[in-house]
């Protein structure tokens, strides 16, 4: 039944073991995409939307572990193998672009250099075969005077301009799954429509599935089909695009949706905040992580972890408000 | 009197950039920017980074010495560079406070929150005893949403949200009347940012506040101003109401501007055509001559490359410069 999905992660828990204690990032996480989907996660700083990412690709950072649960992708069972065999499909079958292109981009190198690198690293082109094809892949990004630009150092570019030449890496062995955790953070509006507009249109072109990270909702609500919504470690809602906008479920979903001030407001309306503060991952609450910030917070939420409510084979929460609602309407479930 | 409570004329501010004598290089900053505040409301600034939102705010307080143009806060001239005239700021400084993007790097890390609210008020010798001076630390930090409890603790024992405030009680311990807000709540999530300008708003109703708030949010910053100016590489190229130049921007730029911002609503989102603007912002150090948007703007004409466009109203309170207004709208 799996074999439709490009990603497959099931119940997945991980823990970073601090001096300070167990830091529990991820908390049975459950995610699967279609081939060439686009899935947003969005949520708040530390909900561990990177930490979910990193981990498909192998790159759990110390000292965390995975404790539970399954990753498949593309047919590999990730928590299996071994960092040899993922480099393989690192960067030929999966690649990511972070935030500040400045970190992944080796400042000694040129830019010619290290897209040739990863080109011979994952093929068996030779050096100029591999020359030839970064010049297409520059010019695939929207960069003029490719062969001026390969001689070029990072510094050299500015920074619209990086984040294009770590697309053209990202996709210089057309990976089935591109991630791309806060691509356009660091970036001003006008060269983040810039990279989003060529993120889909390469999406189009070479049909790969996109992981988009992001805090910015405007960007999901263009970008993505599905949406997942992490808090405390753990995904709290999970839909299509236009239920997360306008059926949202959770308490926190509809919160983050009414929070943000909108652009085309014809009059000035107070915004309705979240009230207290994010959770303390070394001390999660016993029950719902959300219950100390929730305005419907029932006796329950605070004692036990909600099962998932399911609305239909997309959407789904984790809620005890959503549980009780379906169960006055006669559909509860799990 | 008018009641143009901040009046920003032809201001200037230049970076040297190397070079000697007539080689000498400057990054213009910021270049012949005008507006004005009106008592208790609010000017945004947007812009693309490095177009000298920043630099605008901390020369008004006199963080640097300024390269040119004229500040009246409050009737009082900070300074007129043409005539030579800057006020002796001890007088000034106190009611002119600033707030910064990142609650981390503004904080002392070794002093309590009460000491770092305290240290404002002993500066400017504020409290006429210890028992006062408590209390002002105590109201100060209830304003913004913290309370008695919270003032022996460390910065880092705040959230980011909660720091900000710390931040900002820190800047109203002065009791200020003009507070530059310089990307207060970019470095906050979003369930957090609405807290903090809800916060900022608030404050200003109560305490008559006025702000130059600088964000690259425009929707935020949409949200917490009466009017906003619009830079670009060093200059003003529109300022109007927020919600006029949000609906109805007329400069190429603005327009270009506003429709890259994505629009946090699917259906919006995907029937929105976006004006996707080539290549990037020029260096300042070298700026386009004439209109310095040129480089990249579609309506571009030759007299666009050899005469700067005059900021000009036009129409009520509605301020933009570009030379082809006609074409472009
Ligand atoms: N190397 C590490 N050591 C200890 N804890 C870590 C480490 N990396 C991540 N964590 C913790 O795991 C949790 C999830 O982190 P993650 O980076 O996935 O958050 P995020 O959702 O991507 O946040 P942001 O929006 O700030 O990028 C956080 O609480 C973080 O503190
Ligand atoms: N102290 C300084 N010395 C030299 N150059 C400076 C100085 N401060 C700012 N600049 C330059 O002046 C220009 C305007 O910078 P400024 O910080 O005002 O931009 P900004 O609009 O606030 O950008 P951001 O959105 O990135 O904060 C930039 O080119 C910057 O590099
Ligand atoms: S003055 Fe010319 S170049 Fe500048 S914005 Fe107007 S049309 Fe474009
Ligand atoms: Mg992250
Ligand atoms: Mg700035």
């Amino acid at each position: 039944m799996s074999d439709k999905y490009l990603v497959d992660i099931k119940n997945e828990r991980l823990s970073f073991f601090t001096p300070a204690g167990e830091v529990k990032a991820l908390n049975d996480v459950s995610i699967h995409l279609e081939p060439g989907e686009v899935l947003g996660i969005v949520g708040e700083s530390g909900s561990g939307k990177s930490v979910t990412a990193y981990s498909l690709m192998g790159l759990t950072a110390n000292p965390g572990k995975l404790i539970g649960g399954s990753l498949m992708f593309n047919d590999h069972q990730i928590e299996n193998m071994t960092e040899r065999e993922m480099r393989k499909i690192r960067g030929s079958e999966v690649s990511i672009i972070f935030q500040d292109p400045m970190t992944s981009l080796n400042p000694v190198y040129t830019i010619g250099n290290q897209i040739v690198e990863v080109i011979m690293l994952h093929t068996d082109k030779t050096r100029k075969e591999a020359k030839e094809r970064a010049k297409e892949l520059l010019e695939l990004v929207g960069i003029n005077e490719p062969s001026k630009r390969l001689k070029q150092y990072p510094h050299e570019l500015s920074g619209g301009m990086r984040q294009r030449v770590m697309i053209a890496i990202a996709l210089a062995c057309e990976p089935k799954l591109l991630i791309a955790d806060e691509p356009t953070t660091a970036l001003d509006v006008t060269i983040q429509a810039q990279i989003l507009e060529l993120m889909m249109e390469l999406k189009e072109k070479l049909g790969m599935a996109i992981i988009m990270i992001t805090h910015d909702l405007g960007v999901v609500a263009s970008m993505c089909d599905r949406i997942a919504v992490m808090y405390a470690g753990r995904i709290i809602e999970y839909g299509t695009t236009d239920d997360i906008f306008y059926n949202p479920k959770h308490m926190y979903t509809k919160g983050l949706i009414r929070s943000i001030p909108r652009l085309d407001a014809t009059e000035h309306e107070r915004l309705v905040p979240i009230e207290g503060t994010p959770v303390d991952l070394l001390n999660p609450p016993a029950g719902c992580p959300f219950a100390p910030r929730c305005e419907a917070c029932m006796k329950i939420c605070l004692r036990q972890m909600p099962p998932k409510a399911v609305f239909d084979e997309v959407h789904y929460t984790h809620c005890w408000l959503n549980q009780k609602e379906m169960m006055e309407k006669g559909e509860a479930n799990e | 009197m008018s009641n143009e409570f901040i009046k920003v004329e032809h201001l200037k501010q230049y970076f040297p950039a190397g070079g000697h004598g007539k080689n000498k290089r400057f990054i213009q900053a910021v270049d012949d920017v005008n507006f004005t505040i009106n008592k208790g409301e609010t000017l945004g600034l947007v812009g693309e980074s490095g177009c000298g939102k920043t630099t605008t705010g901390r020369s008004l307080l006199r963080l640097y010495e300024p390269t040119g143009g004229r500040f009246e806060f409050d009737n009082n001239v900070i300074f007129d560079v043409e005539n030579k005239k800057f006020a002796k700021m001890d007088e000034f400084r106190k009611r002119m406070q600033i707030v910064f993007q990142d609650p981390y790097a503004s904080l002392d890390p070794r002093m309590t929150v009460a000491d770092i609210v305290g240290e404002a008020i002993d500066a400017h010798k504020l409290a006429s005893s210890k028992q006062d001076r408590y209390d002002m630390i105590i109201e100060m930090l209830e304003r913004v949403g913290l309370n008695s409890e919270h003032a022996n603790r460390y910065p880092h024992e705040f959230s980011g949200g909660q720091r900000q405030r710390v931040g900002i009680a820190r800047a109203l311990a002065v009791r200020p009347d003009f507070i530059v807000c310089d990307e207060p709540v970019s470095a906050l999530d979003v369930s957090i940012q609405a807290q903090v300008v809800n916060m900022f708003e608030d404050l200003q109703n109560e305490m008559g506040l006025t702000y130059l708030f600088i964000a690259h949010d425009l929707s935020i910053v949409k949200h917490i101003s009466k009017n906003i100016g619009v830079m670009y590489l060093g200059r003003m190229v529109e300022l109007a109401d927020s919600f006029e130049i949000t609906s109805h921007p007329v400069h190429p730029y603005t327009k270009s501007l506003i429709s890259a911002i994505p629009i946090a609503d699917p259906k919006i989102a995907r029937e929105s055509k976006r004006i996707v603007l080539e290549g990037d912002v020029p260096s300042p150090l070298n700026p386009p001559s004439g209109c310095r948007f040129r480089t990249r703007c579609k309506y571009a004409t030759e007299r666009c490359a050899c005469e700067v466009p005059q900021f000009k109203e036009v129409s009520a309170g509605h301020y933009a410069a570009c030379h082809n207004l006609d074409a472009c709208n």
